[in-house]
C-alpha cells in the first residue's frame, strides 16, 4: 500500500518550545491511521502543520505523490485532505441542510447558481440521514447538542468527497452511544475506500478501529505499526505512564 | 437570513413603482431634494451591506469610493469631456467599474488581514484618497474644489434627473442583494460570517468570495458619488471623502437591520428625512454631530440588530406561541446575541 | 545632511509623543480586543482641558499633566462602564469601533459647542524657547513633550511589571480565560485598564496642545495616524506601539523634509500598506491563525 499522506522532517517551534521534533510518518491509502500520544506530544500542532493552519518551520508533506509546497486548508481541502476540529465546528446559524450544501465544492462559476439546487439536498439530506440527522435537517445548527454537532461537522466534511479525512478527537466529550456511533460511520466509510487519519486519546478506540498507529512523544515520532505491536512497544508504554 | 421568496419580488416592484411616481407627483424641490439625498443614504447603505453584512467584515472605507466615484465623474469633466445632459449618467457604470477594477489590489492586501485590522486597514483607505484629494492639485484642484459643468436640466424639474439616477443606482443594488442572497455565493458569504477558519477548511474559496463581495460594493458607492457629484457641481476633499457620510450609511443599515435586503434602505427612510429636520433646526453648528453621535450610541447599544430583524424575531416569537398554545416548553439551544 | 539629521530628531520627538497616545491605545486592545477610536478625541480633550486651565488659570501646560490625566483617568472609567462594558457576543468588537467613533464624534461636537471651531495653542513663556545642540534646533516644548512622554512610558511600563495590577493586567492579555480562573476580576481589569488608555491620552493631550495648534476636528489626523501605528506595531503590543510611533514619527518628518510637507501625513498609511503586504500581522504581532 503506498502512502496518500507522507510526512517528513515536520518540525515548529513556539518560541522557545519545540512543539513537533523532526516527526515523519506515513499515512497508508486506505487505512486507519491513528496518531497517538500522551498530552503534550504535538499531535495536535502536527495536525493543524499537516492541514494547513499552520506554517511548519521545516519539514515536507506529500499527498497522493505530489508535494504540497504551502500548506493551505482551501487547496488542500479541494484536492481531497479534509479535517475535522477538536471542538466541532458548524455554522450555527445555518440551517443543517445550509451547513451541508456549503461544503458542496463548487467551480467558480456556480456561485451564481441557486442555493441549494434539488440534487444538492437530496444528497444533504441522504447524507444526514445516514448519520441519523436527517429529521433536525431544517432546524438551524446553534439548536443542536454537541454531539449531534460532531456528527454534522463530519457529514458535512464528508460532502466535498475527500480523500483523506482527518478526524480532531472525534470522540471527545460524547457520551458512549455516540462513540459507537461513530465508530461505525469510520468503519463504514473506510470500507468503502476513504482514508483517515484519527488524533485520539480514547486507547480502547484506536486499538480496535486503527491501524496503522502512530506514537508521538515530545513532538517526534516513538513508534509506528500496528496496534498488538505498539502496545507491547516499552518506549510507549514509558512515554504514556511517565518516567 | 431572509428566505428571498416571490412575495418579495411583488414588494420590490411595488416599492419600485412608487418610487419613481414619488418625483412627478410630489414636485417642490426641497421634497424631491430629500428624497435625492434618502435614495443616495439607501444606496450606500446597500451597497455597505452586501459586503459588511453578509461577509462580516466592516468596512470603514466606503467614503473613499464615494469620493472617487465623484473625483473620478469630475476629472473626466475637466480633461476628457463626457459632454451634458443625461450622458454623464451613462458614463457611470465604466466610471464604477473603474473605481472598483483600481480598488482590487488594495482590498487583495486588506483582505489578507483579521477583521479588526480590516477595519482600520480600510478606514486608512479613506484617509489616504482624502490626502490625494488634496495632494493631487493638477488633477483635482486640491482645497480649491473641483467645478461639474452644470447640466441644462429644466429647472422646475431640475433634481428629478438625479432622483431617478439615484434611484437606478439603488434598485440595481436591491436587485444584486437579492440575487446574492438566494445564489451560491449568498451561502458561501454567510458561510464565511459564521466561521471563516472553518469554511477555508471545506476548501470554500473564500477569498475571491470576499472580492467579489467588494468588487460590487466598491462599484455601487462609486456610482452614487458619481451622481452626487454631478448634483452638486462642485466637490472638494472634505466634503467628498467625508467620514460622517459614511458613518451616516452605516448607522442606518443598523438601524435597519444588518444582512437584510430592505434593512439598509428603511434606515435611510427613517433617519435622513431625520436628519435633514435636524439640520433646519439646529443649523450647520455642531449640536448636530452630537445628535449624530447620541444616535449612534443608542441605536449600538439598545438595538444592535436593527428594526427588521428585530421585527422579524417578534413576529417568530409570535407565531411560535400561537403554535404551540403556550405549552410546549421552548427547547433551544442559545439565545441570539 | 544636516536636514535629514534635523528631521531625524525631530521625528523622533514627535514619535515619543505619537508613542504615548498609541501605547493607551493599542493596551485597550490587548486587553478587551476594543479598538478605542475616540482615543484621538480623548487626546484633543485633554487638550483643551489643559488648555483652558492655562488660559485661564495660568496653569503651566506641563504641569496640568498632573490634574488632567487623573480626571481623564475617571471619565475614561465612565465610558468604559457606560457605553463599552455593556457589549457582548461575538461582535463586541466590531461594534465596540463604532461605539468609540460615535463617542469620538460626540466629543467634537461638545467641543465645537464649547470653544467654536478657532485653532487653539497653549503658549507658555518658553514656548518660543529653542535650544541649540551641536549646530541643530531643538524645540523646547518639543523636548520636554519627548521627556514627558519617555517617563510616561516607562511608568507605564514599571507599573505592568512590578505591580499587582500589572500582571493581572498582562495575564488577561495573554489568556482571560486562565486568568479570572487565578483569581483575577476580568471586569475590573478591563475597565481600570480603559482608564489607564485614556490616561495615557490625556497626558499625551496636555503635551499635544503645547507643540500643535488644534481644534474639535483635530482628532480625525491624530486616529488615523495612531490607528497606523499600532497595526503596524501589531495590535496589542505596547513594545511594537512605541517603536512603530518613534519610527513613523521620523519618516513623516524625512519626507516632509525631503520631499513636501503636504505628503509627509501620507507617508504614514503607505508604509503602512506596504508592511501589511508583507506582514499582514504587524511588526509584533502573532501570525498563526487563531484557531
Amino acid at each position: 500500500m503506498s502512502a496518500l499522506l507522507e510526512v517528513e522532517g515536520l518540525t515548529k517551534r513556539f518560541g522557545g518550545v519545540t512543539a513537533v521534533s523532526d516527526c515523519s510518518f506515513g499515512v497508508p491509502e486506505g487505512s486507519l491511521t491513528a496518531l497517538v500520544g500522551p498530552n503534550g506530544s504535538g499531535k495536535t500542532t502536527a495536525f493543524n502543520l499537516i492541514t494547513g493552519y499552520m506554517r511548519a518551520d521545516a519539514g515536507a508533506i506529500a499527498f497522493a505523490g505530489a508535494r504540497v509546497r504551502r500548506p493551505d486548508p482551501v487547496t488542500l481541502a479541494r484536492r481531497g485532505l479534509s479535517r475535522t476540529f477538536q471542538q466541532a465546528r458548524i455554522f450555527p446559524d445555518l440551517t443543517l441542510v445550509e451547513n451541508m450544501v456549503a461544503a458542496i465544492q463548487q467551480p467558480w462559476y456556480a456561485a451564481f447558481r441557486r442555493s441549494i439546487r434539488t440534487p444538492e439536498r437530496e444528497r444533504a439530506l441522504g447524507l444526514l440521514d445516514e448519520f441519523g440527522l436527517a429529521r433536525l435537517a431544517g432546524d438551524r445548527a446553534r439548536t443542536l447538542s454537541y454531539g449531534q454537532k460532531k456528527l454534522l461537522e463530519f457529514a458535512t466534511v464528508l460532502m466535498g468527497e475527500p480523500r483523506l479525512v482527518l478526524l480532531d478527537e472525534p470522540t471527545a466529550g460524547v457520551n458512549p452511544v455516540l462513540v459507537e456511533q461513530i465508530e461505525q460511520r469510520v468503519r463504514e466509510l473506510n470500507a468503502r475506500g476513504l482514508t483517515f487519519l484519527l488524533v485520539e486519546h480514547n486507547m480502547n478506540l484506536v486499538m480496535r478501529l486503527c491501524d496503522p498507529v502512530v506514537v508521538l512523544d515530545h513532538g517526534t515520532k516513538l513508534a509506528e505499526g500496528p496496534p498488538s505491536l505498539v502496545r507491547d512497544d516499552p518506549r510507549v508504554l514509558d512515554a504514556y505512564l511517565g518516567g | 437570513m431572509t428566505r428571498a421568496t416571490g412575495f418579495g419580488l411583488a414588494r420590490g416592484a411595488a416599492f419600485a413603482g412608487a418610487a419613481v411616481a414619488f418625483p412627478f407627483v410630489f414636485t417642490p424641490a426641497w421634497i424631491v431634494n430629500i428624497g435625492v439625498l434618502t435614495l443616495m443614504y439607501a444606496a450606500l447603505a446597500t451597497a455597505w451591506n452586501l459586503f459588511s453584512g453578509y461577509t462580516g467584515y466592516i468596512t470603514l472605507g466606503q467614503a473613499a469610493f464615494f469620493g472617487l466615484g465623484a473625483y473620478t465623474l469630475g476629472i473626466t469633466f475637466e480633461h476628457v469631456g463626457i459632454g451634458s445632459g443625461y450622458n454623464p449618467f451613462y458614463a457611470l457604470p465604466l466610471v464604477g467599474a473603474g473605481v472598483a477594477l483600481a480598488s482590487l489590489p488594495v482590498a487583495w492586501i486588506a483582505l489578507r488581514t483579521r477583521q479588526m485590522t480590516f477595519a482600520i486597514v480600510t478606514l486608512t483607505l479613506l484617509f489616504i484618497v482624502q490626502q490625494l484629494a488634496f495632494n493631487l492639485h493638477s488633477l483635482t484642484k486640491g482645497s480649491t474644489g473641483l467645478m461639474l459643468p452644470t447640466p441644462r436640466f429644466p429647472i422646475d424639474s431640475y433634481d428629478r434627473p438625479f432622483y431617478l439616477a439615484m434611484l437606478a443606482i439603488l434598485l440595481v443594488a436591491l436587485g444584486l442583494c437579492w440575487l446574492i442572497m438566494r445564489s451560491k455565493l449568498g451561502l458561501t458569504l454567510l458561510a464565511i460570517r459564521e466561521d471563516e477558519e472553518k469554511a477555508r477548511g471545506l476548501g470554500i474559496r473564500v477569498t475571491s468570495a470576499k472580492l467579489v463581495a467588494w468588487s460590487l460594493m466598491v462599484w455601487l458607492s462609486a456610482m452614487v458619488g458619481g451622481v452626487w457629484a454631478y448634483y452638486l457641481t462642485f466637490i472638494y476633499p472634505e466634503s467628498s471623502v467625508d467620514p460622517l457620510v459614511m458613518i451616516g450609511a452605516v448607522l442606518m443599515t443598523f438601524l435597519g437591520g444588518r444582512g437584510t435586503l430592505w434593512g439598509p434602505a428603511v434606515g435611510a427612510l427613517v433617519l435622513v428625512p431625520a436628519q435633514q429636520y435636524m439640520i433646519t433646526r439646529l443649523g450647520a453648528s455642531e449640536f448636530y454631530l452630537v445628535g449624530y453621535s447620541a444616535v449612534f450610541m443608542v441605536v449600538l447599544l439598545l438595538l444592535p440588530r436593527g428594526i427588521l430583524p428585530s421585527l422579524r424575531d417578534a413576529l417568530d416569537s409570535w407565531r411560535e406561541r400561537r403554535r404551540t398554545h403556550g405549552s410546549k416548553p421552548v427547547v433551544h439551544g442559545e439565545v441570539r446575541a | 545632511m544636516h536636514e535629514v539629521v534635523q528631521a531625524l530628531i525631530l521625528g523622533i520627538l514627535v514619535g515619543g509623543i505619537y508613542a504615548l497616545m498609541a501605547s493607551g491605545l493599542t493596551l485597550v486592545f490587548g486587553i478587551m480586543k476594543v479598538i478605542n477610536v475616540a482615543q484621538g478625541a480623548l487626546v484633543i480633550l485633554a487638550a483643551y482641558l489643559s488648555y483652558a486651565l492655562w488660559s485661564h488659570l495660568g496653569v503651566d501646560p506641563f504641569l496640568s499633566i498632573v490634574i488632567v490625566t487623573p480626571v481623564m483617568f475617571v471619565l475614561g472609567v465612565a465610558v468604559q462602564l457606560v457605553f463599552v462594558r455593556s457589549l457582548r457576543g461575538p461582535e463586541a468588537s466590531e461594534l465596540s469601533l463604532l461605539v468609540t467613533w460615535a463617542l469620538a464624534l460626540g466629543i467634537e461636537g461638545i467641543l465645537s459647542v464649547a470653544f467654536k471651531t478657532t485653532f487653539r495653542l497653549s503658549l507658555p513663556s518658553y514656548a518660543d524657547t529653542t535650544w541649540t545642540v551641536l549646530g541643530y534646533q531643538i524645540a523646547e516644548v518639543r523636548l520636554l513633550g519627548f521627556v514627558a512622554s519617555g517617563v510616561l512610558l516607562a511608568l507605564l511600563s514599571l507599573l505592568l511589571t512590578r505591580t499587582r495590577f500589572g500582571r493581572a493586567v498582562r495575564a488577561t492579555v495573554q489568556n482571560p480565560t486562565a486568568a479570572t480562573l487565578l483569581g483575577v476580576d476580568a471586569n475590573r481589569v478591563q475597565t481600570l485598564s480603559f482608564g489607564l488608555g485614556v490616561s495615557m491620552a490625556a497626558a499625551a493631550g496636555a503635551v499635544y496642545g503645547v507643540i500643535y495648534p488644534f481644534n474639535p476636528g483635530s482628532h480625525y489626523d491624530l486616529i488615523s495616524r495612531l490607528l497606523s501605528i499600532v497595526v503596524l506595531g501589531g495590535l496589542g503590543s505596547i513594545g511594537g506601539a512605541v517603536f512603530a510611533a518613534v519610527g513613523m514619527g521620523v519618516v513623516e518628518s524625512l519626507v516632509a523634509v525631503e520631499i513636501s510637507p503636504i505628503w509627509s501625513s501620507f507617508s504614514f498609511f503607505v508604509v503602512l500598506i506596504a508592511f501589511l503586504i508583507v506582514r499582514p500581522q504587524g511588526i509584533f504581532g502573532l501570525r498563526e491563525r487563531v484557531l
